[in-house]
């Protein structure tokens, strides 16, 4: 039985920032932007992750993945090497309503760069003007800027701690460019839920549509367990088949990250034990490598 | 369901022996009582994944066999959903044929290890056994679902597992869609006739609700997985992690790929809610989520398992089905201390098999009849914390034939949980008819077909759950069967 994907290469973007690119000819050629994969690091007993794509390359039949070490799966595929073999499922969800609106700000946090970079390319490819936001809590986390300025008309960078660009939350900027006249015809923010929450609330008061790609807790991606239900207006929607993403004018924040913490105490447990794993095997590699030949 | 196992089992053997000693008259054949399923001891079962029900033993096998009147008319054959020969194979195992009787047996049902389990039996086969209207009570007609089990095991653990014969290669290319009952079904008899089979499944392992949905003391995957490879040695080709719809439009399947049919079963994975005040507080989870995360994930295997599993005390299950059953009992089984299954209807009226709810009841779980929620009410992180609870009485029938449940004014009380699984049903699954245009459906997403299964795109067939709503396996079998039989047609 075939469906597993092979890892073509694997970069380091900094300290907590992977890069792979897999092996996935079907989903590189059917994937648009704003759409997300499902992955598990093996078979058997990993988990299932929704991960956004980065970028995909139909020619050499490739998706790209950028991803944080925030837990303990994640930190499982960042141990992953090129030629091992993973579970992907895709392209899955709606992708993207692209079309010329006119001016469309770009809003990025952090991790949440990978999937805008897609998203904000096809808009400007649509004709629109597109000011793209990057920011990020430091220098290290900011990622994709290459690729992002050379689509982008305006490129403003931002750092929680100035390290890079100016000192600044991505709402600061954003509200600069709700203020002027005219405003922009469309926001799409991703990243953190709590920053997508307040580029909603600085966005509501002007009448700017805004649009969040929300990161859910997934399991199957297909729609058939719900557990990536979030409520919108006075609905329920299914993140991955419904969305992921929505006018983030309707999305209860509140809710949505409560339902993200389901499960906090077991996955800080569970990253605890896979950091005293790779600990105790870099111990025993040293250990190896000292011992005598025998 | 006895677990005085040792003393039923050597009672078989003795019985047996003195059944043979004399010519078998059926008025003494219906004096034989029906033979008792050793099952695990409820207070050991319900804190480990084994099956519950341990199957048959040879001598148990026979004595069963020999309730069987062989009557002419064979009632039972027409109520199978696949018309197995029922006394032809349970001939066989009276004769202790058993390896010729799963021969009988996969004529017709190429899962029977799966079916033997989880078919209801006593509303199919074993509903209309003369044995069991001789006696007053289908309880009492011939046990043909533990029989048809006990072969398929003896089968499968003497090794003598025999592939099913494949036709040349005809050139031809059929895709099924979804490696659930129906789709392996339909594959097996396409494949049969030579016809070049790919089964497409969105999970990484096949088997759909086998494998997500039926726990492991149900049906232990190993028999799911079995049974597919069984497939991939008939040279079925099984693309995992392929979602028909998504990775590839099912129109290109046909058009750009070089299938000449496709056969569409990918189920009623659409979980219904309540839609009640506080359905998205932490801590209520549709049954398809609670029980994908522990079968198909092995969440139970704490530690192990990447999968996290809720880490509940009081568990409310809603519902009166098998997955209402499926979901109270797997609670149980990862640490509940309390679990409590609301049915707004009696226990006359639920839908779970007699055998689970009694298996359930044994394990300790508690039933609240006439009781079913008006909110869930939540604490100041947004976790579940109560049901507010509604209590009903049965008034006149509605649309299912059922006493419609009547709330009683006033009657709410608050009840203290963690959790709550919703187990009230599931709908066909739209992503196929979403991303289908001229695919037509009704109402509730049910795939439209005609009596050959045969759905509004020339070449496409459907089959299973996407066509009946929710049903059971067998159900599904038989659609797969039908839809084979449409395929293999239009291919000759």
């Amino acid at each position: 039985m075939h469906g597993t994907h092979r890892i073509v290469s694997k970069t380091q973007l900094s300290e907590e920032v992977f890069r792979i690119e897999v092996e996935a000819p079907l989903v590189a050629r059917e994937r648009k932007a704003g759409q997300f994969v499902i992955v598990m690091h093996d078979e058997e007993y990993s988990e299932r992750i929704p991960l956004t794509i980065a970028d995909a390359d139909s020619v050499r039949g490739t998706v790209t993945l950028i991803f944080q070490t925030v837990g303990a799966s994640t930190h499982k595929l960042a141990l992953k090497n090129p030629g091992d073999e993973i579970v992907l499922l895709g392209p899955l969800g709606n992708p993207t309503h692209i079309e010329r609106f006119g001016w469309a700000v770009c809003v990025g946090g952090g991790i949440g760069l990978a999937p805008l970079y897609p998203i904000a390319k096809a808009l400007k490819e649509a004709g629109n003007r597109v000011t793209v936001i990057s920011g990020a809590r430091t220098k290290d986390l900011l990622i994709m800027q290459k690729e992002l300025a050379a689509i982008a008309d305006e490129h403003i960078v931002v750092t929680d701690d100035g390290s890079f660009g100016r000192k600044a939350l991505v709402t600061e900027p954003l509200k600069e460019l709700c203020i002027q006249v005219p405003k922009p015809d469309i926001v799409v923010t991703i990243g953190p839920p709590i920053m997508m929450k307040f580029c909603a609330e600085t966005t509501r008061p002007f009448g700017v549509k805004t649009l969040a790609s929300l990161n859910t807790i997934m399991l199957d991606g297909t729609g058939m367990c719900g557990g990536c239900r979030v409520a919108v207006g006075d609905q329920t929607k299914f993140v991955c088949v419904d969305g992921p993403e929505f006018d983030a004018h309707l999305v209860d924040w509140n809710g949505m990250m409560m339902r993200l913490g389901t499960y906090k105490e077991i996955e800080k447990e569970a990253h605890d034990r896979c950091h005293l794993e790779m600990q105790i095997a870099q111990l025993e590699a040293h250990a190896a490598d000292k011992e005598p030949a025998k | 369901m006895s677990h005085k196992e040792d003393f039923a089992m050597d009672n078989a053997e003795l019985e047996l022996a003195k059944l043979r000693a004399a010519p078998i008259t059926p008025k003494i054949r219906l004096q034989i009582p029906p033979q008792d399923m050793p099952a695990q001891d409820p207070s050991a079962r319900r804190s480990n994944m084994e099956e519950v029900a341990m199957g048959y033993t040879p001598a148990q096998a026979m004595l069963e066999a020999e309730r069987c009147l062989q009557c002419k008319n064979a009632p039972c054959i027409a109520g199978c959903p696949v018309r197995i020969d029922i006394p032809g194979f349970i001939g066989k195992i009276k004769e202790g044929d058993f390896l010729g009787a799963s021969r009988v047996i996969k004529k017709t049902n190429l899962l029977p290890s799966i079916c033997g389990r989880v078919c209801p039996q006593e509303t199919q086969c074993q509903a209309p056994c003369t044995v069991g209207k001789a006696l007053g009570s289908v309880e009492k007609a011939v046990q043909i679902g533990r029989l048809e089990r006990f072969v398929a095991d003896y089968e499968r653990t003497h090794g003598a597992v025999e592939m099913p014969h494949v036709a040349p290669p005809t050139g031809r290319k059929v895709a099924i869609v979804g490696a659930g009952p129906a789709g392996l079904t339909c594959a097996v008899d396409v494949r049969r006739e030579g016809h070049e089979v790919t089964i497409f499944e969105a999970f990484h392992k096949p088997g759909g609700v086998m494998v997500y949905g039926i726990p492991e003391f149900r049906l232990p995957k190993v028999l799911v997985q079995s049974e597919a490879e069984v497939l991939e040695c008939m040279g079925v080709d099984f693309e995992l992690n392929f979602l028909v719809g998504r990775t590839r439009p099912l129109r290109a399947l046909l058009s750009e790929d070089g299938y000449d049919a496709v056969f569409i079963g990918t189920g009623a994975g659409l979980p219904k809610f309540m839609n009640i005040p506080g359905e998205n507080y932490v801590g209520v989870f549709s049954a398809n989520e609670y029980l994908t995360r522990a079968n198909l994930l092995k969440a139970y295997m704490r530690g192990v398992a990447g999968t996290p599993i809720y880490p509940s005390r009081r568990v409310a299950v809603l519902g009166g089905g098998n997955v209402a059953m499926d979901s109270a009992r797997m609670a149980l089984r990862l640490g509940a201390e309390e679990v409590r299954v609301l049915y707004r209807r009696t226990r006359e009226e639920m839908p779970a098999r007699a055998e689970e709810v009694a298996h359930a009841i044994e394990e300790g779980i508690i039933f609240d009849f006439l009781k079913s929620p008006t909110r869930v009410l939540g604490d100041d992180r947004g976790r579940v914390a109560a049901l507010e609870v509604l209590s009903y009485e049965l008034g006149e029938p509605d649309e299912s034939g059922r006493r419609r449940p009547v709330p009683i004014r006033g009657s709410e009380q608050i009840i203290p949980f963690d959790t709550v699984i919703v187990a009230i049903g599931n709908e066909s699954n739209p992503l196929i008819s979403h991303t289908t245009p001229e695919l037509h459906v009704d109402k509730h997403g049910h795939i439209l077909v005609d009596e050959k299964q045969k759905t509004s795109i020339d070449r496409v067939y459907a089959g299973g759950d996407i066509v009946l709503g929710a049903a059971t396996v067998i159900l599904a079998m038989g659609e797969g069967r039908r839809a084979a039989q449409a395929i293999n047609e239009i291919l000759q």
